[in-house]
């Protein structure tokens, strides 16, 4: 591995066999006997994002089918429904496929079908000679598919398990149907815990020549909030900014981090229609720069109890969860967004004048 | 049998290849009794109908029984269809009347057994039928009674038309208890070389409910993952199921009356990937034996009914999770 070809830390340093995996050992030490055993079942990881499943599902790829499964090629597809076409990029090598189905919205069953049906069609010919005689499906984010689809992969997968195995990645279960995780072998991906990502930052900054305090790294490690890609992120970017490193490093947060922040401030400065205007636009300004509705309802949210008085607290997190839940069935965040804040606003007024009184 | 288990390519429905053989089938098929003497339960148990809750041998017996009855024969005098069979007004009226028709005669097979001269048909899954189809099966089930035995199964004999249960006799099968799903736990165990303890045996009637089924893929996978080091925790972590602890660990935070607490335990939970959903439904057992008064328990299952549907929504699990167990820490307090 050169040192300056230009790629991120995250990625040159990125494990690509399971030997070479050293976060959750159990977990690695689980799956490979799974891959050494000659009946692979359907698999479905699940794990908040950040933890690895990727990563552990391509080594899990590797310690099945060999080196030959990064000769990867990305290609987009058209897929033909009545008279509309579709057109998705699979990501495929000789052994896998990799789709995103999420990323088709509506018409994700037939693209599901599609895929499985024509991988699953062409059986490996030198079954005889390769280790295994089958090919690989990855489906990722299948907690985004809809239930359509789902049902529909229930059949497609008992239909071709001869030939194809389907290894699906999503972030939690809940949304994943009952009759398709009976289907799957589930594994928990957790996120690493502080200590693992602190001896992983420093053994990047060793293979680096960086030289980095333990009492730096585990400060990065607590901001990330357990995700060891965003840390690896943060890391670089603290390097670039400054290094040596100074003993009070600053390490950078996201702005948008601050700009909440800022953001519950006013809320609580202010109750007025004009303050809810001005929220508004804030609001905007996130949107615009692809802030996910929910991660700016949750971080709002978490903001906001750390200022008001423990009464409060129950129905701040009653409301958030209310509005949240709406925001997800309905079609424009920024009303939910809205209306959560407004809601906050009048609370927040009754409980002062109530102190007044 | 739509669950099965899909590790190797579906095998054969029919009767006679069903045997010990070396093929890797899926556990369930593999011990799947072949006589009404091997059926683990039920004890009490022929134009039948056969209600009962889920998974608990219904399908099993009666194909036992069928067996029994034609042993070799059985394929050409039972015909078993399920929901995932085509089985709407126009296949009761055609292929099902077409079988029906034909009679046979009571024969005695090589061995001196007497095969009695009527044919079985099994409607599995009788519930998800239509209407109307059931309304075309009356009178099939009449004019041809006397060479053909129609046998029903449904999870819910209340939505089996009245005039098509009347004319059954019922049997309604009990869910297993522990003891006799216990025993066929081991004798599987026996056979596959694993070590039954009695840890292994609880683990296991509780994620599976009572639910024999689940109970043996259950078992398959986690031997699969764990091999020898199979134990109950291996049996929880295949299930999905959180791990005790980490609800308990939740109350607690809970009751310790402080949000902060509450709130990184919620986001420990949600950094450690276990699902939200499975946490709401474990807790509502928790919380029903729980030391709570009826009022307070009714409070917080308000919540996790509506916390449970909002997440099949799609809504996001911390606020979902803090939401619920805020309730809980309000109950509590009082």
């Amino acid at each position: 591995m050169s040192k300056n070809d230009g790629t991120l830390w995250v990625d040159r340093y990125r494990p690509t066999s399971l030997e070479k995996l050293d976060i959750h050992t159990d977990l690695t030490n689980q799956l490979k006997k799974m891959c050494t055993s000659d009946n692979l079942p359907h698999l479905l990881f699940y794990g908040p994002s950040g933890a690895g499943k990727k990563t552990r599902v391509k080594a899990v790829l590797r310690s099945l089918f060999g080196a030959s499964v990064e000769k990867v090629k990305v290609e987009h597809k058209a897929i033909k429904i009545n008279t509309k076409t579709i057109e998705i990029s699979i990501v495929s090598s000789s052994h896998h496929v990799e789709v995103n189905p999420s990323d088709v919205e509506f018409q994700d069953r037939v693209v599901v079908q599609e895929i499985i049906k024509e991988i699953a069609q062409s059986v490996p010919l030198d079954a005889g000679t390769a280790q295994k005689s089958f090919k690989v499906v990855v489906l990722h984010e299948v907690d985004k598919l809809s239930k359509d689809a789902q049902h529909a992969l229930r059949r497609t997968m008992e239909k071709y398990v001869a030939t194809c195995r389907l290894i699906l990645v999503c972030n939690s279960t809940s949304k994943v149907i009952d009759p398709l995780r009976s289907r799957c072998l589930p594994v928990r991906v957790p996120l690493p815990t502080i200590k693992e990502i602190t001896s992983t930052l420093q053994s990047i900054a060793k293979k680096e020549g960086v030289n980095l305090s333990t009492d730096l790294a585990n400060r990065i490690a607590e901001q990330s909030g357990r995700n060891l890609r965003k840390a690896i992120l943060s890391f670089e970017a603290a390097k670039v900014k400054q290094y040596p490193f100074a003993p009070n490093q600053v390490i950078e947060r996201a702005d948008w981090e601050d700009f909440i922040k800022q953001m519950a401030d006013e809320i609580s400065q202010e109750q007025s229609p004009q303050r809810l205007q001005l929220i508004r636009s804030r609001f905007y300004e996130l949107l615009v720069h692809c802030i996910p509705p929910e991660i700016i309802m949750k971080n709002l949210t978490m903001e906001l109890l750390g200022r008001v008085d423990t009464e409060l607290k129950y129905d701040v997190v009653k409301w958030a969860a209310h509005y949240e839940q709406r925001m997800q069935t309905g079609s424009k965040p920024i009303f939910h967004l809205e209306a959560f804040v407004a809601k906050f606003m009048s609370l927040y007024k009754q409980f002062l004048s109530g102190l007044l009184e | 049998m739509s669950t099965k288990r899909p590790l190797e390519a579906p095998s054969s429905k029919s009767g006679n290849d069903r045997s010990d053989s070396g093929a890797p089938l899926p556990w369930v098929e593999k011990y799947r009794p072949k006589s009404v003497d091997e059926v683990s339960y039920q004890e009490e148990v022929v134009n039948t109908l056969r209600a009962s809750i889920e998974r608990t041998g219904k399908t099993s017996t009666i194909l036992a029984i069928g067996r029994q009855l034609y042993g070799d024969l059985f394929k050409s005098r039972v015909k078993e269809l399920n929901a995932s069979d085509e089985r709407g007004i126009n296949v009761v009226r055609t292929s099902i009347k077409a079988f029906a028709q034909v009679a046979t005669s009571a024969s005695t097979n090589a061995s001196g057994k007497t095969i009695p001269p009527y044919k079985l048909i099994i409607l599995d899954e009788a519930d998800a039928m239509t209407q109307d189809a059931q309304a075309a099966l009356r009178r099939t089930m009449e004019t041809y009674s006397k060479t053909t035995r129609f046998c029903l199964i449904c999870n819910y004999v209340s939505r089996i038309i009245e005039p098509l249960a009347s004319r059954c006799a019922k049997f309604r099968f009990k869910s297993l208890t522990q003891e006799s799903m216990e025993e066929r736990i081991k004798y599987i165990c026996d056979k596959e070389g694993i070590r039954f303890t009695q840890e292994l045996g609880n683990g296991l009637s509780q994620v599976s409910g009572g639910d024999l089924r689940r109970a043996i893929n259950l078992l398959q996978s986690a031997h699969s993952m764990y091999k020898e080091d199979t134990n109950a925790a291996a049996l929880f972590e295949v299930a999905g199921k959180v791990p005790e602890q980490v609800v308990e660990g939740l109350i607690e935070a809970a009751q310790s009356n402080s949000f902060d607490t509450l709130e990184s335990a919620v986001t420990e939970t949600i950094a450690n990937g276990y699902p939200a959903s499975q946490i709401v439904s474990q807790l509502f057992d928790v919380i029903t034996d729980g030391p709570l008064r009826d009022l307070q328990k009714a409070k917080i299952a308000e919540v996790l009914a509506s916390s449970d549907k909002a997440l099949q929504e799609g809504a996001d699990e911390f606020l979902q999770l803090m939401n619920v167990f805020s309730v809980v820490m309000q109950e509590a307090s009082r």
